[in-house]
């Protein structure tokens, strides 16, 4: 006879990387309904900004997300220099686009490496992090750290490419998209893969499109949106469409981030190329007041951050909606009629990253 | 799983991946933002890093000459280090020694002293540190 029972999944999980709650409702091995909880490494950064100078504030975004900063710093002075009616210069919106790919590159790895070792396939989450180990040296060496890379100020970019540094990229760069498309086969070819990823976690494009999913796990339902597209910093004048797969499931999520991986070092390469001569900051005058809403595309999907300022050091008023926050209702359409073995597999094809979430 | 085969065998002949720490150590890269470092006898006491600092973790005294950093709160930014208008803040390209004491870097100068060229018309900023 079937019974209904309540089985606890996280905070601590092994597969999990950061807390989060889910409560499961499992008929037998069914799972009937799932009810995630947050709140586990609540920081209260949004509230810093009420006693830290606006320009402090760009170190403390920066670690609102461990693996994307570059990015969450990028939007932040995206939005006081549109409030402050800044003009940032043409090379250092390129220089900011050359980082922020690198970022996407390198979390796409992460995630890529974090999946296989969702399912067991350890020794292809090794493989992916040796080749992630190099695009963290390429950040290292051009930026001074590996993850937290600071580069970003209102106005422009604090730090510079020399062409020998460039050279040097794309080099590296030819290695990491040769390891990449050697594993292939192994992430989307292979029968075990494909028999834990295929059909599981589906959610159909009128689904997201309702839940309001962002990201790689929208663009997995085959829904075509990418912020890249809204042509902030020097994306207009760089040539990508957005990578979409139609199904739904784990396995076109997987596909998703692995085309993207290969199509940021495509974006490096174009921002390389076209990346012109010039100052690296404008000089900005006067103190944010007015508000804003500012978005950016992150690895996981849309960031979206909600400045108000009063003409003071100050601001009033800083709200993060991190791409996590958006897409953790679709585990409620994902989970239920999957088995408990399965949810581990279906938690992480969303690529939940909960600190950045709970800021 | 036997997709994975010919990347596993190729492994067996390449270069290993990892180091063997500490035994082999990768030299810094050029630029890292290490320890930081004054050089007082430079120093002006002009308070610009203290300000700057977005970690509050620099305190300066322009009277006594006394010029300090909290290693442990640092955040290896380098924004003191490019607001320098002495030019006398600098960083390694090598990490702070793991301690088991929570040790302040303390430095003492002569606030009185006649300031580098380049630094004479440094701005006195708005003494505006947050808590």
């Amino acid at each position: 006879m079937a019974t209904r029972t309540i089985i606890p999944f996280g905070p601590q999980h092994p597969v999990l990387p950061e807390p989060v709650h889910l409560k499961l409702s499992v008929d037998d091995e069914v799972i009937t309904e799932a009810i995630p909880a947050l709140g586990y490494v609540h920081r209260g950064l949004e509230k810093l900004v009420e006693i830290r100078d606006y320009n402090h504030m760009i170190q403390v975004v920066e670690r609102v997300c461990g693996i994307c900063s570059m990015i969450h710093a990028m939007v932040f002075c995206q939005g006081l220099e549109e409030m402050m009616d800044v003009e940032v210069p043409p090379r250092a919106k390129y220089l900011r686009v050359i980082w922020s790919e690198l970022h996407r590159l390198h979390s796409h790895l992460l995630w890529l490496g974090l999946f296989a070792d969702s399912f067991g396939f350890e020794s292809l989450f090794m493989q992916f992090w040796k080749i992630r180990e190099k695009v963290m040296d390429i950040n290292e060496a051009t930026a001074g750290n590996r993850i937290i890379v600071s580069v970003n100020v209102v106005g422009g970019v604090r730090r510079d490419l020399t062409p020998e540094q460039m050279r040097w990229i794309l080099s590296e760069l030819i290695g990491i998209e040769k390891e990449i498309k050697r594993l292939t086969t192994t992430i989307l070819d292979d029968y075990t893969v494909k028999r834990r990823t295929v059909g599981k976690g589906v959610v159909t494009a009128a689904q997201a499109h309702e839940l309001g999913l962002v990201g790689p796990t929208l663009r997995g339902s085959g829904i075509a949106q990418d912020c890249r597209l809204l042509k902030y910093a020097a994306f207009p004048d760089l040539d990508f469409e957005p990578v979409v797969e139609p199904d739904g499931d784990c396995y076109c999520r997987t596909k998703v981030r692995f085309r993207e991986a290969l199509q940021c070092i495509d974006l490096v390469r174009q921002a390389i190329a076209k990346i012109p001569e010039g100052e690296l900051a404008a000089k900005v005058k006067g103190r944010p007041e007015g508000e804003i809403v500012t978005r950016v595309e992150q690895p996981r999907g849309e960031l979206v951050y909600y400045i108000k300022g009063n003409g003071k050091k100050n601001l009033d008023r800083l709200r993060i909606r991190t791409p996590t926050f958006a897409n953790l209702p679709a585990l409620l359409v994902m989970l239920p009629g999957m088995y408990l073995s399965d949810v581990p597999v279906i938690v992480l094809s969303i690529d939940p990253c909960i600190s950045c979430t709970e800021r | 799983m036997f997709k994975m085969t010919p990347t596993i065998l190729r492994n067996f002949f390449i270069k290993r991946a990892t180091r063997r720490y500490p035994y082999v150590v990768r030299q810094p890269f050029e630029g890292y933002r290490g320890e930081l470092y004054n050089d007082i006898e430079d120093c002006t006491f002009c308070t610009v890093c203290a300000v700057k600092c977005p970690s509050q973790c620099i305190k300066v005294d322009r009277k006594t000459g006394d010029w300090s950093c909290d290693p442990f709160a640092c955040v290896f930014c380098g924004i003191c280090m490019e607001a320098c208008t002495a030019k006398c803040l600098h960083m390694k390209s090598t990490y702070r020694p793991v301690t088991a004491q929570r040790v302040m870097i303390a430095l003492k100068g002569d606030p009185k002293k006649k300031p580098k060229k380049g630094a004479e018309e440094c701005p006195i900023p708005e003494t505006e540190a947050a808590s």
